[in-house]
């Protein structure tokens, strides 16, 4: 792979930092749930980190990000905060939604992240909404709207594609190609899975087909989007090959063999990054160890403030209904 | 549509984040001319046209709502929102509650609804679909009148609100179309809307016509017909009082119940299929919270569990008239003797 030393080496720790970040969060998530202490569903987006992680490094911290089921790696690519995502994972009353969306409708507008989304595909609508919002309100802001394979079979994602493209709207597409969908193996029911990017030929739009466990591809490529968005030239598809190393949500079936799942996790974006960084010399053993253990304390301990939080009150269930 | 349309001007110079999205609002207009004139008022980035994607236009009006816009979407007739629905239930009418209320979704809905033979799939009124989700503000105006004062306070309001329009009370054609309205045929109750700024409050109730012996709740265009049928009957010395709840979500369930602690009976009229339908709510309201105050049971005067059918004859066999509500009231007080 090529050399990292042609970067900002305070881009490429931004890189590792934010892929450990994700990698750490995820792994105790996975232990917590699959211990039994939350309710509810949790789809982990282990192996996918660099395709977060490059797409919001391209971004302003007030650029706004749509999200999926699997939403848990862009909060934190965006900028989410530990202690908040945990306590609502643990539908606590200081979590991100005051423990009322657990983690499927995870979300903080506070940092332009618009939301997890329970509905597959629904998330590129609302981006191309964002979109004409920016355009109208007339600042320079740019959505990022994150997606599976699966979800560019949905309506919505052609609706959206044409919709942002024919008014030049400031979106970027970004598919998380990982080739599963829940229980399904995508290349099953898409005739044409491999290179999805193609598609924005349909609508006009510049369409990129990627390897999406390369952080520095997709930092560039989506950079390059991002640029061309914010310029007003309209929106871009980037297709990011990926993989998902656990199974569809925490405790669920595998449709996957053995075999293929061990492949899977073959491919790991984390790995490989650091291999490349002690390669060029932007990090030493010491460094990423010493790393990995600070952001593990701060995992920690926002696992046990989310355990010590208080619990959301009954009272509160039918809270924010309506606005005022 | 003056009335929607005079709505639509004042709040889009009242406040630059109102901005109108639909099929055909651009160029054309509208398909019944609402927004007829905008566009080159307000120039095509606030009166845009859109493709033909009702889930599009729902989500990206979901994204521009939490993103800083007051979006208006045009829906050419309620019937169509079904494509979208997914985004109106799942997201538009959630999104808040899901995030803690760090969110408002003030967006508006408009759509078209009622029986102008047009057959079953742009005909029907839907209003208990979105009456069954949380999160809606459903409205049907009966009047200019109200229609301004509703649009106006759905524009202001910082949820998503569905505004349902009968097609007969719009007071002309759609293009192409036979002059199928109402309006000519209606009487004081059809409301002019004043030029000035005035606001119909959401969720409040308005009796159209006062009376003692029986109450009938309507909406939309059988506001018309029960005035038409308590007129009929006021030469027979029965004095009916109309109800108009004009916002159906969240309804004015006291204003219901006060009318009916007068008059001791109540007949339901409303242009929807019986099943799960806007007279099943307010029945259920009656027989929970209002019994005592019954001297006869509730009737309800709406559709049959059917599609709506296309030839003149059989449309009529099944949308409500007049003759339906009087016999519905005939039997109410019969049965009360
Ligand atoms: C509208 C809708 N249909 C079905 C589902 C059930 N479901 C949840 S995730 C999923 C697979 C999605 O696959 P993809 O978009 O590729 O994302 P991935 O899970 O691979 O990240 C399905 C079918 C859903 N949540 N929403």
């Amino acid at each position: 792979m090529e050399s990292l030393k042609a970067l900002d080496k305070g881009l490429v720790e931004r890189m590792h930092e934010g892929m450990l970040r994700i990698r750490l969060f995820e792994e105790t998530q996975s232990r917590l749930f699959k211990a039994g202490e939350q309710e509810g569903f949790t789809h982990l987006y282990l192996g996918e980190e660099a395709i977060a992680v490059g797409a919001c490094l391209a971004l302003n911290p007030d650029d706004f990000i749509t999200s999926t089921h699997r939403g848990h790696g862009h909060m934190i690519a965006k900028g989410g905060d530990f202690k908040k995502m945990f306590a609502e994972l643990y539908g606590r009353t200081p979590g991100a939604c005051l423990g009322r969306s657990g983690s499927l409708h995870i979300a903080d507008r506070g940092i332009g992240m618009l939301g997890a989304n329970g509905l597959v595909g629904d998330g590129n609508p609302i981006a191309v909404g964002a979109g004409y919002s920016i355009r109208l309100r007339g600042t320079k802001q740019v959505v990022a709207s994150f997606f599976g394979d699966g979800a560019s079979n949905q309506g919505t994602f052609h609706e959206s594609l044409n919709m942002a493209a024919s008014f030049d709207l400031p979106v970027v597409f970004v598919l998380e190609n990982n080739g599963m969908s829940c229980g399904t193996i995508t290349a099953s029911v898409c005739k044409v899975l491999q290179n999805l990017g193609d598609r924005a030929v349909a609508y006009g739009i510049p369409g990129e087909n990627i390897d999406g466990m390369d952080v520095v591809e997709v930092y560039r490529t989506v950079g390059k989007a991002v640029e061309r968005a914010r310029a007003g030239k309209g929106p871009t598809l980037v297709n990011c090959q990926t993989f998902r190393h656990h199974g569809h949500f925490e405790g669920d079936i595998d449709v996957r063999t053995p075999q293929q799942i061990k492949e899977a996790q073959s491919h790991d974006a984390v790995a490989d990054f650091e291999k490349r960084m002690l390669r060029d010399g932007l990090a030493t053993e010491k460094s990423i160890r010493e790393r990995r253990e600070r952001i593990q304390a701060l995992v920690d301990e926002a696992v046990d403030f989310a355990r010590g939080a208080p619990k959301a009150p009954a009272a509160d269930a039918m809270k924010f209904v309506y606005a005022e | 549509m003056g009335a929607l349309r005079q709505a639509l001007i004042e709040e889009m110079d009242r406040d630059p984040a109102v901005v109108l999205l639909g099929q055909d609002i651009e160029v054309f207009g509208g398909a019944y001319r609402v927004t007829e004139g905008l566009a080159a008022r307000y120039g095509s980035r606030r009166v845009r046209d859109t493709p033909i994607s009702e889930a599009a236009m729902i989500g990206a009006a979901v994204g521009a709502a939490m993103t800083g816009l007051r979006p208006v979407v045009e829906i050419q007739f309620n019937d169509f929102i079904a494509c979208g629905m997914d985004q109106l239930c799942n997201q538009a009418a959630k999104i808040r509650f899901m995030m803690g209320g760090q969110v408002a979704v003030p967006m508006v809905l408009r759509a078209p609804c009622g029986a102008t033979g047009r057959a079953a799939q742009h005909s029907q009124s839907l209003e208990a679909w979105f009456m069954h989700t949380p999160g809606l503000k459903v409205l049907m105006p009966s009047s200019p009148y109200d229609a301004k004062g509703l649009l106006k306070s759905a524009i202001r309001d910082d949820n998503p609100v569905v505004v349902l329009e009968h097609k007969m009370l719009y007071g002309g054609a759609s293009p192409g179309g036979k002059a199928k309205t109402a309006v000519d045929s209606l009487g004081a109750a059809y409301r002019p809307a004043p030029d000035e700024d005035y606001l119909v409050p959401l969720g409040r109730a308005e009796i159209k016509r006062p009376g003692r012996d029986l109450t009938v709740v309507a909406t939309g265009l059988m506001v018309h017909k029960a005035l038409a049928a308590a007129a009929e009957l006021e030469k027979e010395g029965i004095s009916l009082e109309v109800l108009d709840p004009r916002t159906l979500a969240p309804l004015d369930r006291e204003a219901i119940l006060d009318s009916v602690a007068r008059t001791g009976r109540a007949v339901i009229a409303s242009e929807d299929v019986i099943t799960c339908g806007f007279g099943s709510e307010v029945a259920a309201l009656l027989a929970d919270r209002g019994l005592f105050h019954l001297l006869a049971p509730v009737r309800r005067v709406c559709v049959p569990d059917t599609p709506i059918p296309f030839a003149p004859a059989l449309e009529q066999e099944v949308i409500p008239q007049v003759q339906d509500i009087l016999r519905a009231v005939r039997e109410v007080l019969e049965a009360s003797a």
